[in-house]
């Protein structure tokens, strides 16, 4: 990065890092340089290539797209690309810790297979056939919303400030990433599939009681409980509990979708058993 | 292979293995799959992290939806004299033909594009392209594409290895006639730095670009040639490696976000490039191949703007704003060199005063944010300021138009690593559809080509050395830093190998690349192989060097310049010899070999396409 002419003098930013493994870690002091516009990951980065070469850490973009760089700093989830380093009191440390949630593998970067696996869970979108044109007309104002969910860039910090999955319910509740691809997929326009039993019984939306901790951490300020959680907690209660709604439903032929089954497929591979060293190969 | 290599090696085996996980790799495994192969898809990063999300502006397809003048056969003959005919027609050819089922097939697997008012897909204005054509979802195009790839992807049987880095690719050496031939490859866990073999009938590279080799480019960290390089060391020949796309509109400040991309759709939406003295530039620097369908006056060209931008089929021509990247990034350099740029270093993009707060919000929501959290800009109210930014390899991994095979049997590439498509310069929008046509275009052909053929066997010797290459880093008692070395490339990449380049310099950058290899042939890495970044960085420089000085070497032997190739000593294009050849590039027992390779002709029905414009 070129660092151009700033006219300011370099000022010293102090860091405390995490720094460790499954096994234990420690917050480590660092000191860097700043300049303009130095983002968090900027200043991991500076201590990774001048001071712990080893110190790892996920990226990819460094422009809030990729959903990679997600930690906690001061306690706070966020995305290291997208967190000035002046959003900080000068001369107080700022903190950096791997998120929470998610078992630890190395210094800032954690095991999130949990939602890969998550993921493939969901049945997949299943179209109603196209027009005659061979188009599928659809409103823009009718697609607004889930456009909206589908800004998702996947950083998971959702999913670690969510309380429920911090209380280790993580294999009986989705989660807020998964509850909004369950809704986009629930209000798509094109779908055919009713997800709205497995809402409950496999991803355990019930489990969400709306303090809407995960609207507020999220970078793309996808209102994840107003829009999506709650629009879909009340489907599935319509469902169950709505015998007015029930009666209508089947006059007017909405319960005719087919009920979609849960996905079960192989995990993906992941690296097995301890960490294989440099010259000790094993 | 050996008992004991056999029991030393966590090894995987498919039919089909996919290196790369953007949009290119998933759509090339949606396709190997559905034809029945088993398949592997390796990624460096998690799945849906690649590169491909930061693709903005939108998928260039001939949908007609918005101009229904529009059709493969304009398209094709814009990406054509784009790529100032260097393109390999036949990959145009298929490209501008197959591209509006690719996206109309996106739409089956779930993604949402903007509407029009009668909702079909809305396509909007991009450089380069004649009529409205990219179907895009506000400034978020990529994600949407790779999300959707993504999750189809997952239902549809495919292994996915996320996290794990190919160092090798291994190939059955080529014997009495029959070519060398492609038969696994050897990589590791970035998490816990342990070996992997994978057996493969047949690979598909998808690796992306190498944007990472520059100072200011827009490119994620994974951006560093591997497919190339890869390709180039089992005996690939790459070509067009002189072509290297400086995207016009990168951030120039603050320092931190520096190349940062801003997409080509803010100028699709209206947006003007001035210099400081508030003058619109690009009326100044229209070339003569473009001169006939570019107003030359600010009137015509908002006309044009106004009609194209609101669904009126304009008698106007193209705003110059929104000639092709390769002479919009010159202009704005030599605005900046002249002294008149803005006071980073760049000119200034203004969509303020062309559009209201809310249009630029709902059709510009990343760039409006982008620049408000990391520029402290708001785009509604202020110009941004912008300058070139490394961006796009045209250049890349030479394959068959109509398979994606390279030279090596079993051995195919698709997207930015391969080569061919876009000639010496690509369109905007070309690259989400180049992914998704030769992306499944590769995928069909690996799998028919694994079809029916016997699982290959491994060599022993050939798995320890690749081995040994990859523990030599730990085996050093000192040696440099690789972060260090990658620094020192990214800076004599830009000074040498840059946007405007000469005989001089180029030799001069040749001179440093050779060092700089030299160093890394030393790198020490210090620790154990768990998530180590400074192990995984060492990989990352071998990658970028064989693919820097590909490039440096085929800039050296073009000598005119043509796209994305500037040379100041033969500032013109060649209308001779050079308008007929690629430049090629080969691996060699004594170092890399630079030769020539005549274009295909171009057949007549073709040239009538080409020539009804």
């Amino acid at each position: 990065m070129d660092n151009g002419n700033a006219g300011t003098a370099s000022k010293t930013a102090k860091l405390r890092v995490f720094r460790g493994d499954a096994s234990g870690g420690k917050l480590e002091p660092y000191e860097v340089e700043t300049y303009p516009g130095m983002v968090v990951l900027d200043a991991i980065h500076d201590i990774q290539a001048k001071q712990e070469p080893t110190m790892a850490v996920r990226w990819n973009c460094k422009a809030g797209r990729c959903g990679s760089c997600s930690a906690e700093i001061n306690g706070k989830p966020r995305l290291m690309c997208m967190t000035r380093m002046s959003h900080y009191a000068e001369g107080e440390p700022i903190t950096v810790t791997p998120m929470r949630a998610f078992p630890i593998i190395r210094d800032l970067v954690t095991d999130v297979s949990h939602n890969f696996e998550m993921a493939k869970k969901i049945p997949p979108f299943t179209p109603r056939p196209r027009d005659a044109d061979g188009t599928w007309r659809m409103k823009q104002e009718d697609i607004d919303r889930i456009q909206e969910f589908r800004k998702c860039i996947e950083c998971f910090l959702c999913q670690d400030v969510c309380h429920v999955i911090r209380d280790h319910r993580k294999d009986t509740f989705a989660g807020p990433r998964f509850l909004i691809q369950l809704a986009t997929l629930d209000m798509h326009p094109l779908d055919t599939l009713d997800r709205r039993e497995l809402v409950k019984d496999e991803f355990g939306i019930g489990y969400c009681n709306i303090t809407r901790c995960c609207t507020e951490v999220c970078p793309e300020g996808i209102r994840i409980t107003d829009n999506g959680i709650i629009p879909l907690k009340e489907r599935v209660a319509d469902q169950y509990f709505d015998p007015i709604r029930w009666i209508a439903s089947k006059v007017s032929g909405e319960e005719k979708k087919p009920k979609a089954k849960l996905r079960v497929l192989p995990p993906d591979p992941r690296p097995t058993d301890v960490p294989a060293g440099g010259k000790d190969r094993r | 292979m050996s008992t004991s290599t056999e029991a030393k090696f966590e090894r995987h085996e498919h039919d089909v293995l996919v290196i790369g996980a953007g949009g290119a790799g998933l759509r090339a495994a949606i396709e190997a799959s559905a034809e029945g192969a088993s398949v592997g898809v390796v990624c460096k990063s998690l799945l849906g992290k690649a590169h491909t999300v930061m693709a903005e502006g939108g998928v260039a397809a001939a949908l007609g939806y918005v101009e229904p003048k529009d059709n493969w056969k304009v398209h094709f003959r814009d990406t054509m004299k784009g790529g100032r005919y260097l393109n390999q027609w036949r990959m145009a050819q298929l490209h501008a033909m197959e591209a509006p089922d690719r996206v109309k097939e996106l739409e089956a697997w779930g993604a949402l594009f903007d509407r029009t008012a009668d909702g079909r897909i809305l396509q909007r204005n991009f450089g380069g392209h004649k009529y409205p054509r990219l179907a895009h979802v506000g400034d978020r195009t990529g994600l949407e594409m790779i999300r959707t790839l993504q999750q189809h992807g997952i239902h549809s049987g495919m292994t996915v290895y996320m996290e794990l880095t190919v160092t090798r690719l291994l190939v059955e050496p080529a014997s009495s006639g029959r070519p060398a031939r492609i038969r696994g490859a050897f990589g590791y866990w970035r998490e816990s730095g342990r070996f992997v073999v994978f057996l493969a009938k047949s690979i598909v590279l998808a690796t992306g670009g190498i944007g990472r080799a520059f100072r200011i480019n827009s490119n994620s960290w994974e951006c560093t040639g591997d497919g190339q390089a890869l390709a180039y060391l089992a005996g690939a020949e790459l070509m067009d490696m002189e072509f290297m796309q400086f995207h016009p509109t990168g951030m120039v400040w603050p320092p931190s976000v520096r190349g940062t991309l801003i997409t080509e759709g803010v100028r699709g939406e209206g947006g003007t490039l001035r210099n400081k003295d508030g003058k619109r530039i690009m009326f100044d620097y229209i070339p003569e191949l473009y001169a006939n369908e570019t107003a030359n006056a600010e009137p015509e060209a908002d006309q044009w703007l106004r009609e194209s931008t609101s669904g009126v089929s304009s008698k106007a021509r193209r705003t110059p704003d929104l000639l092709p990247r390769d002479i919009v990034a010159r202009a704005i350099h030599s605005e900046v060199k002249a002294g008149r740029g803005s006071p980073h270093g760049g000119v200034f993009l203004d969509i303020h005063s062309r559009r209201s707060a809310e249009d630029i919000k709902r059709k510009l929501p990343a760039m409006y944010h982008q620049f408000k959290e990391l520029g402290d800009v708001d785009i509604t109210k202020e110009p941004m300021e912008v300058g070139p930014t490394a961006h796009y390899t045209m250049g890349g991994i030479r394959v068959d138009p109509d398979t994606q095979q390279s030279r090596v049997e079993g051995l195919f590439a698709a997207g930015e690593c391969a080569a061919g498509m876009h000639g010496a310069n690509r369109l905007g929008g070309n690259s989400l559809s180049d992914l998704l046509v030769f992306g499944r275009i590769s995928g069909l052909h690996a799998a028919k080509y694994a079809k029916g053929r016997e699982a290959p066997s491994l060599d022993v010797g050939e798995i320890e050395a690749a081995e040994r290459e990859v523990l030599a880093p730990f085996e050093r008692d000192e040696g440099p830093n690789p972060f260090l070395l990658h620094d020192d490339l990214k800076d004599k990449m830009h000074t040498y190998v840059g946007i405007i380049r000469s005989e001089d310099d180029l030799t001069r950058g040749l001179e440093h690349i050779a060092r700089i290899g030299e160093a890394t042939a030393r790198v020490k890495v210090d620790g154990n192989r768990h998530y180590n970044a400074a192990f995984h960085q060492a990989f990352d420089m071998r990658n970028m060097l064989i693919v820097s000085e590909a490039m440096a070497r085929a800039a050296r032997a073009r000598k005119e310049s043509r796209g994305g190739h500037a040379r100041e000593d033969f500032p013109e294009m060649d209308k001779g010899h050079f308008s007929k050849v690629n430049i090629v590039a080969r691996w060699t027992a004594s170092g890399m070999e630079i030769a020539e390779a005549t274009l295909p002709d171009v057949p007549a029905e073709i040239k009538t396409v080409l020539e009804e414009g």
